[in-house]
């Protein structure tokens, strides 16, 4: 992978000698027709962003669940935190699994329970005791910006917020790989920005591995341009011509993974569902 | 053409009762196995138990009634009428009773249960419970099941009480006939194999209809119109079922009886 965009200073660099957090190797998974993914292979190395890109309906959120081993693949091999989870019993995988946080297209909010126990979800389980929980709630939710809403009931919260609530769920217990699957899918321009920020915030502050499905291109640009300032308590963009080294792009087209690389390969690919795309 | 369709058909049916029987046996095992989640075990007594007291009670009562107004009428043409409270207790404690309930809580909680859970699955919250960490089968399933099994058995022995009082209300205030001798033939014929059948049978009934209405609700797809077939598959299965296997349990109870 050629990085020729220029890096930018602030960002955590990349772990050489690290193993990959995730690798799929020749991956395929059907349901009842058609191949949904046909031969995927990447890998997210420690504290990479990986934006997979490709428009609806063509696999991103199965490859996904596939990595979570939510799903399990007909052919090939899916490495979570260097085990092979393709023929892992359930048992097995929820240890790897607490290791990791997702946040659903749609937040998948437990509805009777209030933010607080959604949020804290993960800790109810360990049976962390309720002033440890209370305060790590309160600290997840600051993160997103909504302390306010601990009590409430997710039903009462627009979409944008549960999207957030959901990000906070999935980072209460710092995981060391985050999911995000279309975070910004169905939200108008300014709770977008919002969602995004956050992602750059976990990415640039905790420099926790990501994989972030999207078919916005806006989102993932702002995210290859952008760099949290911790001393402005925001997202500032990067100088012209930089852009975060870690951040890197795949691109799914009719199950197959047709692109690997940065963003400037991006920019600069010739292969026609790329220019197709980004046009 | 027909046949490929038979055909498909008939594969479909042998790989929905494989499913069936592997995620029911595994709901079994899990009964026995920690972690058991106590907390969602009492919530869902409280909504399967207590929230089906009153349905259960009133179908217990007015089934009583009609068995002694029915009975009475027959009875009376043998100049037997006063064996009624016979009748009826016999009928409600080693059938009805168990049946009844089964059907009456499987219409109401079966429903539920299907609902809910494949609501969670559409909405990926069963995905999410999984990604963070947490069994749906040991978390939502088996504390269902559970409290299926513990709360049919209590609600059949209230509609028999009840079954029972609706018989004795028709034969006093519209048979006009003698409370205590009604209530003396009830008891005096009622023995330990026939509470132990009617106590017997809503243990399965309620393993029946609570594991069917989680397996319809697990696997449902096709957003909310699949959580409405979901939802009356698991009602017409777990009440065609319980009379099945009532007709079953019943044949075996009899032969160890006799």
């Amino acid at each position: 992978m050629n990085h020729a965009a220029a890096s930018a200073p602030s960002s955590p660099a990349l772990e050489p000698d690290a193993g990959p957090v995730v690798a799929l190797r020749g991956v395929s998974i059907a349901f009842d027709g058609p191949p949904v993914l046909k031969d995927i292979t990447f890998s997210v190395a420690p504290a990479e962003t990986r934006i997979v890109l490709g428009p609806a309906g063509v696999g991103k959120s199965v490859l996904l669940k596939l990595i979570l081993g939510l799903l399990r693949p007909q052919n090939g091999n899916v490495l979570l935190f260097g085990e092979d989870i393709s023929r892992m019993s359930e048992e097995k995988l929820f240890p790897l699994r607490s290791r990791a946080g997702m946040v659903f297209q749609e937040g998948a909010l437990f509805d009777s329970l209030t933010v607080r126990d959604n949020v804290a979800y993960r800790l109810i389980q360990e049976h962390v005791p309720d002033e440890d929980t209370d305060s790590r709630v309160r600290e997840a939710l600051s993160f997103v910006g909504l302390e306010e809403t601990f009590g409430l009931y997710p039903p009462s919260l627009s979409g944008g917020m549960k999207r957030r609530v959901a990000i906070a769920r999935a980072l209460i217990h710092h995981p060391e790989l985050i999911l995000y699957d279309s975070p910004t899918g169905g939200l108008d321009p300014v709770t977008s920005t919002t969602i995004i920020e956050l992602i750059v915030k976990q990415r640039d502050v905790h420099a926790a591995p990501a994989l972030l499905v999207t078919h916005r291109l806006q989102d993932a640009f702002t995210l290859c341009n952008h760099r949290f300032d911790a001393e402005q308590n925001r997202m500032v963009p990067l100088p012209a011509g930089q852009t975060n080294p870690n951040t890197t792009f795949l691109m799914l087209d009719e199950g197959r993974l047709i692109f690997d690389g940065s963003l400037d390969e991006l920019l600069h690919s010739q292969t026609s569902f790329v220019r197709e795309f980004l046009e | 053409m027909a046949f490929i369709a038979i055909d498909r058909t008939a594969k479909q049916i042998v790989l929905t009762v494989q499913e069936y029987s592997l995620f029911a046996g595994r709901a079994f095992l899990n009964l026995f196995r920690p972690p058991i989640y106590w907390t969602d075990f009492l919530i869902q007594s409280d909504i399967i138990g207590f929230g089906s007291l009153p349905i259960v009670i009133l179908s217990g009562f007015f089934t009583g009634g009609v068995l002694a107004l029915q009975s009475s009428a027959t009875l009376s043409a043998f100049g037997a009428a006063a064996v009624t409270g016979q009748f009826v207790s016999l009928t409600m404690v080693r059938e009805l009773g168990a049946v009844l309930t089964g059907i009456m809580v499987s219409g109401r909680n079966a429903s539920s249960i299907a609902s809910e859970l494949g609501s969670m699955v559409v909405t990926e919250q069963i995905d999410a419970m999984r990604a963070l960490g947490v069994d749906p089968m040991r978390k939502l399933v088996t504390p269902r099941i559970f409290a299926c099994i513990a709360m049919l058995l209590f609600l059949t022995i209230v509609a028999d009480a009840f079954g029972i009082a609706g018989g004795a209300a028709v034969t006093v205030f519209l048979n006009h006939q003698d409370g205590t001798q009604y209530f003396h033939m009830a008891y005096e014929h009622l023995h330990y194999p026939d509470i132990i059948q009617g106590l017997v049978k809503p243990l399965f009934f309620g393993y029946l209809l609570g594991s069917i209405g989680c397996f319809y609700g697990m696997r449902t797809t096709g957003g909310t119109e699949g959580v409405g077939r979901a939802t009356i598959s698991a009602v017409v299965n777990s009440s065609v079922l319980i009379i099945a296997v009532d007709f079953l349990i019943t044949h075996v109870l009899l032969a160890i009886f006799a």
